[in-house]
C-alpha cells in the first residue's frame, strides 16, 4: 500500500514537472511590471479578461458606470510598461501574449495605449481594497 | 450704544448661517454626486445656456475642447473633426454682427439616432447623445441627418488620444458634452475654459432642476433653440440671437 502511495506521488510529481516545463516552453514572455495581485486571479484574468471588458464597455458607454475594477483604463494604468508608457509594442503586456497567440486586438486603434499623464483625477484601484487578501 | 436683543438674536442667526454652509459641508452636492456604480438616470437632462452677448471674439471653448477630448486636425479643415466651431453670424442690412460657439445640441429627440441603422448613435438616460463607436460602421446617416452639422466622420488613422476619449479612424463622433468630466461630477471643458478666459457666455447644468442656476436662467429670462421649428427639444439653449 505504501509503496503504491509513493509510486504515485512520483507520478505526481513527474507529471507536475511535465506540465511545468510545458508551461514555460508553451506561455510566452510577459512581463508584469508592478508585482502583486490582479483585479481576479490570474487564471480567470487569462481565461476571461476580453469578456470582463466587454461587459464593462458596454455598461460604460450606455449607462455610465464608471467602475474601475473591470475597466481597460484600470489594466492599462497597471500594466504599462514604464520605459515605454505602453501595454503595446514587443514587451508591452498587451501585445507581447496577443502577438503569441496570433490574436489580433482592435482596442488600441482608438484607445489610447498609455495611462492618462496627470493620473490625479483616476486612480487605479488597490489590490487590496477589491476583495481577495492584502498583498 | 445700546444692544438690543433683536440686534443680538439677529447676530447669532447670521453666525449660524455662516457655520451651516461652510465649503467643507456642500450638503446639496454631496447629495447630488453620482457614484461610479451608479448608471446615469433620467432624472436628470443635462444642458447649455450660451448668452451670445457675452460671447467675444475668442476661441477658448473651442481650443478647451479639443485638448481635453484629444480632437486633433490633419491640416485639413474639410474632413478634420470639429466638436465646437464658432459660427460668425452678420444681419447684412443693418451689419450687426454676432459670434456663437455651436456644437452637438443633445436634442430630446435626435435625429441622428432615428437614422442610426446598428444603434450605435443614443441617448443616455440623462439626455447626453453620444455615438457607442464599437458598434459605429461609419455609414454617416447620422452626419446628414443632423441639422446642426455637428457631427464628424474620422477619415483617417489617430493616434495620441486621451484615455478618457477614444478616437478611432472610420466612426462618426461628436461633442459628449465631456461626459467622462460630468460622471466626475465636473463641468464640460468648454464651460470651464469660457468661464475662466473667456466671457463668462456659458452655463452647464441640470434642465430638470428647478433650483439649479440653469433652470432659473431659463425660467427667468428669455432664451432659443436652434432651428426651433423642429420641435428637437435641444438641450443647449441660446440667448441673445
Amino acid at each position: 500500500m505504501r509503496a503504491c502511495a509513493v509510486g504515485a506521488s512520483v507520478i505526481v510529481l513527474i507529471m507536475a514537472g511535465l506540465a511545468a516545463a510545458a508551461d514555460s516552453r508553451l506561455a510566452p514572455t510577459v512581463k508584469i511590471e508592478k508585482p502583486g495581485q490582479c483585479v481576479e486571479p490570474v487564471a480567470e484574468m487569462r481565461r476571461d479578461h476580453m469578456n470582463m471588458i466587454l461587459h464593462q464597455r458596454d455598461a460604460t458607454v450606455h449607462r455610465g458606470i464608471r467602475t474601475s475594477r473591470h475597466s481597460l483604463k484600470n489594466c492599462i494604468d497597471c500594466h504599462a510598461n514604464p520605459k515605454t508608457n505602453s501595454v503595446l509594442g514587443k514587451d508591452g503586456f498587451c501585445e507581447s501574449c496577443h502577438a503569441y497567440a496570433a490574436v489580433r486586438m482592435d482596442c488600441f486603434e482608438c484607445h489610447s495605449p498609455s495611462p492618462r499623464v496627470a493620473a490625479s483625477a483616476h486612480k487605479p484601484v488597490a489590490p487590496a481594497r477589491i476583495g481577495g487578501k492584502a498583498p | 450704544m445700546s444692544f438690543e436683543r433683536r440686534d443680538f438674536l439677529g447676530l447669532g442667526v447670521a453666525a449660524l448661517a455662516g457655520a451651516a454652509i461652510t465649503p467643507g459641508l456642500r450638503l446639496i452636492e454631496l447629495a447630488q454626486a453620482r457614484s461610479p456604480e451608479e448608471a446615469a438616470s433620467t432624472l436628470k437632462r443635462w444642458g447649455l445656456l450660451i448668452d451670445t452677448t457675452r460671447c467675444t471674439d475668442c476661441e477658448v471653448c473651442v481650443t478647451a475642447c479639443h485638448t481635453e477630448n484629444g480632437v486633433t486636425g490633419n491640416g485639413r479643415p474639410a474632413t478634420d473633426a470639429q466638436w465646437i466651431r464658432k459660427v460668425n453670424l452678420t444681419d447684412k442690412r443693418t451689419g450687426h454682427a454676432q459670434t456663437l460657439p455651436l456644437m452637438c445640441q443633445h436634442c430630446e429627440h435626435p435625429p441622428c439616432v432615428d437614422v442610426c441603422p446598428t444603434g450605435a448613435s443614443f441617448k443616455r438616460a440623462d439626455g447626453i447623445v453620444l455615438v457607442d463607436k464599437h458598434t459605429c460602421i461609419g455609414c454617416r446617416y447620422c452626419v446628414l441627418a443632423c441639422p446642426y452639422g455637428a457631427r464628424s466622420f474620422i477619415h483617417e488613422a489617430v493616434s495620441g488620444q486621451q484615455p478618457d476619449v477614444p478616437r478611432g479612424k472610420g466612426t462618426v463622433e461628436s461633442c459628449t458634452l465631456c461626459v467622462h468630466r460630468i460622471d466626475r461630477d465636473e463641468q464640460p471643458a468648454c464651460v470651464e475654459a469660457c468661464t475662466a478666459d473667456g466671457g463668462k457666455a456659458m452655463v452647464f447644468g441640470d434642465l430638470n432642476e428647478g433650483a439649479g442656476e440653469l433652470s432659473r436662467r431659463l425660467r427667468e429670462e428669455a432664451s432659443s433653440q436652434l432651428r426651433a421649428q423642429l420641435a428637437l427639444n435641444t438641450g443647449v439653449r441660446y440667448q441673445g440671437l
